[in-house]
């Protein structure tokens, strides 16, 4: 049942927002958060696992639903990855009226079969939605037919809409790779320093600035969950040593389970600013070595890091001067802040605040003291969410110089004729590793000093009050050929 | 026009869609709201569908948009969704103070048969505060139709909420517009301006140049900005004639022009020599003038612009998809200077394709389109067309909703004689560049002509 699901997932014990709950909170769950009718912003529970799932490049991510489901949101996302596009395609039942009266678990039977001979991927993930939950389709039982009928491994996604938040459906998703995916399959390559990263994505491919240096390192990557990764990749994480949990409440429930499942311990970390990615490969290090790798990969890691920090703040150095002083609000919900706010802090920028809308307590302590460092010893905000009018305000009377945000709120920076940077899944820029703290700083100076900024400021001729109308007569007098008719 | 045996219009029977050409109704409808002055469209249904569309008219419009939700939950889905509807009313109302609500119902609401409209009646009896506020409700579930409906249905809604059931003395110079999703902010502008060249003002519901054309406002507005205002739709009655522009708006004319008397005259199109003509007809006949000198002259350059660009055209092979009037403008226009309709995919169905001249118009999605588009010229679709393009090896004009990798495409104009002329231009320059690439490149590496995808730099025109 997934009021059950749903329920356990509610009760992950390894939850930092869960673990401060009443016991009576917990019960509401994360799903009626936030939920005021006429005042709600943010994706469904469908849209969260979505979110989650569909970087695995390989499989076929059908969605079981009418049009509004798939149709208004596919081929969103670019992942980085070279190899499958599969999962690019946007599949659907497009359910019809007739489907809803009659049901649509047979329609979803055969677009499963049709998808599986017209593309053959290694497995198919099924999405429910809304409207086929309230009218009692039963994707479990289609699934398991399918994979026993049709050989290839059907995976149920039970994550409709309405039972709650993106956040939870990022579990919810996780919960089916965990329930049905991890562990199906034995590779027959284990090696002792290999890792999962789960909760990547592998935005605008950004990943690519990390698996280097792993590589470097001698550690394999056994599986991404979910960026840039296969289904047997996954299906095989349970043979790895350690696992990192990069945004780690996304996916908590899928750590944990492999912990108790496998005994495979996790720790959570972030590959965004330079002080996290070096604190987490230090930290892969030492967990691969206490399970049994070479010692000599601490010494290797260490020397790594120091030499990977100096040559990027030596990069980063050079954008100093360009960014100096400029004021920097920072809003988003995924991305964590703090690690990006040390990095802003170093190049002399002021962070006037950042937003911890979905942060945990122990994320927003973190962005706090984080917000103390500014240079110019004004101290940052932390904000909940603002609504746009306030925010359009802040820009009008130069509280920020630029603001680094998702897609969604761009308009309101623009609109008020301010600078902007995509920081969320959408971007198309990768800033993770020393290599994206990097790029981040070069792009934001490429936005931040961009001339057209002065231009759009300039007020039309109109709105001036007029100085001196005659020095254009003047000019032209100046001009010889106006000389000689004189 | 060459005469031909009627296309089939044919349902793929598939069950499993893939690269969806279909976006929801219920967007459809939002987008018309947002042509209407200070109105704030809201969805009756769980949030992630307003969060989809949201997004979705944010990377089309490039503009923040008003959208909200009723938020239904699990719980609130079985116990039924008025008290969301209450609430949601009073916090838009409180928030945002619209004008107008429109509140279009989703699939979710629809399959539990909720009583949207009679729910509304009770809601506004106990809650004085909404007095103010014009509620203008519409049944929308996801599952039936698309984008082009849903706008249709938006637009006879909001007639049937704010013009009243009388006939009016009728203004001399007054006309409405009953616009299409197909037009962009900029063929308003464009036909507003064509319109008031015969000394009439024109009344264009949904208007989206003011809402969504890109403007940059002093202060921050919750809700639409510009628009066509309340006023104005409640005078509709009051007009001399009405334009309904697209199959899908030929319910709302006919829903106007019963209520009021006003004559409503329904052109399929403003993009092609003779659909334009048509218009000028209508405005001469309505205004008792000539046609201008102006658009006189303009007729000209878009003669001289057919026949410089129709060696482009002629003998190209192009498919197309998209809502169908849209796909109906610029399928009569390309066929019109010689090209050969390879595929026609629209996402609904629309019996009237079946006058273009080709075999076949499919109802389906873009996979449809790629598999019948493969060895073709160009192909003509939104966004989502990149991928299929890619596969079919063809070069894409991006035409339709969404266009979300391109700027400028709300500014493009494809009507009147002018908007016309700049069209056929571009997309002969298009051609041109296929057949240029060809040319110049000759044979690719597989022995095949035209397989390499080619860029093309066509979204802005002069
Ligand atoms: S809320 Fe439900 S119906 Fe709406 S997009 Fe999400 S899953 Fe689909």
């Amino acid at each position: 049942m997934i009021s059950d699901r749903i329920a356990s997932v509610f009760n992950e014990p390894d939850c930092d927002k869960n673990r401060a709950k009443s016991d009576v909170d917990r019960k509401k769950g994360c799903a009626t958060k936030g939920l005021t009718p006429g005042a709600a912003a943010g994706g469904c529970a469908f849209d969260g696992a979505k979110i989650a799932l569909q970087p695995v490049t390989d499989v076929v991510h059908l969605v079981h639903g009418p049009i509004a489901c798939e149709g208004n949101s596919w081929d969103t996302r670019n992942v980085g990855t070279k190899g499958p596009m599969i999962y690019r395609w946007g599949f659907t039942t497009d359910l019809s009226e007739l489907d809803v009266i009659g049901g649509g678990e047979k329609k979803l039977y055969r677009a499963i079969k049709d998808a599986i001979s017209k593309y053959d991927p290694p497995a198919v993930f099924v999405y429910q939605t809304c409207v086929p939950a309230l009218i009692g389709d039963d994707i479990d039982t289609v699934c398991r037919v399918a994979t026993e009928r049709l050989g290839k491994p059907v995976i149920p996604v039970n994550a409709p809409g309405f039972v709650g938040s993106k956040n939870l459906g990022n579990k919810l998703g996780a919960q089916a790779l965990l329930d049905h995916v991890v562990g199906t399959l034995e590779p027959d390559d284990v090696g002792s320093t290999d890792i999962n990263i789960i909760g990547e994505y592998d935005v605008a491919g950004e990943f690519a600035a990390v698996e280097p240096l792993l590589e470097r390192l001698g550690i394999r990557i056994r599986a991404c969950i979910t960026g840039r990764s296969r289904y047997v990749d996954i299906a095989a994480a349970h043979t790895a040593q350690v696992n990192m949990m990069v945004c780690s409440q996304a996916m908590i429930n899928l750590g944990r389970g492999m912990r108790e499942k496998y005994g495979i311990p996790y720790f959570e970390g972030s590959f965004y600013g330079i002080g996290d990615t070096s604190l987490s490969l230090r930290t892969i290090a030492k967990m691969l070595v206490e399970r049994g790798a070479d010692a000599d990969l601490i010494d290797r890691t260490e020397a790594l890091i120091a030499e990977e920090e100096a040559k990027a703040w030596a990069a980063m150095a050079e954008y100093k001067p360009r960014l100096e002083g400029k004021k920097v609000l920072l809003y988003t919900g995924g991305v964590k802040s703090w690690s990006v706010v040390h990095a802003l802090q170093e190049m002399g920028m002021e962070v006037i605040g950042t937003s911890v809308r979905k942060s945990t307590e122990d994320d927003k302590g973190k962005a706090k003291r984080a917000l103390q460092q500014n240079t110019t010893g004004k101290m940052g905000e932390l904000f909940g969410s603002i609504p746009n009018g306030e925010m359009y305000r802040m820009f009008k009377d130069g509280e920020a110089d630029i603001m680094l945000s998702g897609g969604r709120s761009q308009f309101v920076a623009l609109k008020a004729r301010t600078a902007w940077m995509d920081i969320n899944q959408e971007r198309h820029a990768g800033f993770e590793g020393y290599a994206g703290m990097i790029e981040m700083v070069r792009q934001m100076d490429i936005e931040i000093n961009n001339p057209v900024w002065e231009q759009v400021r300039l007020p039309a001729p109109w709105d001036e009050v007029p100085v001196a109308l005659t020095p254009v007569h003047t000019a032209s007098a100046a001009t010889p050929l106006a000389g000689a008719a004189e | 026009m060459t005469h031909h045996a009627p296309a089939s219009v044919t349902k793929v029977r598939k069950a499993l869609s893939v690269s969806p050409l279909k976006t929801s109704a219920p967007l459809g409808a939002a987008m018309a709201f947002m042509g209407v002055e200070g109105s704030m469209p809201l969805f009756h249904g769980s949030q992630g569908c307003t969060a989809f569309a949201l997004v979705m008219l944010v990377r089309h419009f490039r503009e923040a948009i008003p959208l909200q939700t009723t938020a239904m939950s699990e719980v609130s889905t079985i116990l039924g969704g008025m008290e969301n509807v209450e609430q949601a009313l009073v916090n838009v109302v409180k928030r945002a103070q619209p004008k107008l609500i429109g509140l279009a119902s989703t699939g979710l609401t629809e399959t539990r048969g909720e009583d949207m409209i009679g729910d509304l009646k009770l809601i506004r009896a106990r809650n004085r505060e909404l007095d103010d506020v014009v509620v203008v409700p519409v049944r929308t579930p996801d599952f039936s139709g698309g984008l082009e409906m849903g706008w249709g249905k938006a637009v006879k809604a909001i007639i049937e909420t704010l013009v009243p059931e009388e006939k009016a003395p009728s203004s001399q110079n007054r006309v409405n517009v009953l616009a299409g999703s197909h037009m962009t902010p900029g063929d308003i502008d464009e036909l507003r301006d064509i319109i008031a060249c015969f000394g009439l003002e024109a009344t264009i519901l949904p208007d989206l140049s003011g809402s969504l054309d890109g403007h940059v406002p002093d202060t921050w507005i919750p809700t639409t900005l510009g628009g066509t205002t309340l006023d104005e739709i409640r005078a509709m009655g009051w007009a001399k004639a009405t334009i309904a522009i697209g199959e899908h708006m030929r319910l709302s004319g006919e829903t106007l022009e019963t209520r009021t008397g006003v004559p409503t005259t329904q052109l399929d199109r403003l993009t092609g020599l003779e659909a334009v003509d048509r218009l000028m007809t209508v405005l001469s006949q309505v205004s008792g003038r000539p046609v201008p000198t102006r658009l006189r002259r303009q007729r000209n350059q878009l003669v001289d612009a057919l026949m410089d660009s129709h060696f482009a055209f002629g003998g190209a092979r192009i498919a197309i998809a998209g809502e169908p009037d849209m796909v109906w403008a610029y399928a009569t226009l390309v066929s019109g200077m010689g090209a050969q309709l390879q595929a026609v995919v629209v996402p609904t169905e629309a019996p009237f394709l079946s006058a273009l001249d080709t075999a076949e118009v499919v109802v389906g999605d873009l996979e449809d389109l790629a598999d019948r588009a493969e060895g073709c010229d160009l192909m003509i679709a939104n966004a989502n067309g990149r991928l299929p393009a890619h596969r079919a090896g063809v070069p894409h004009f991006r035409a339709g909703f969404p266009i979300v990798d391109r700027v400028g495409s709300n500014h493009r104009v494809t009507i009147g004689y002018r908007g016309t002329r700049d069209l056929s231009f571009t997309l002969a320059n298009a051609l041109m560049d296929v057949h240029e690439a060809h040319g110049t490149h000759g044979q690719d590496e597989q022995g095949g002509y035209g397989h390499t995808p080619i860029t093309l730099n066509t979204e802005q025109e002069g």
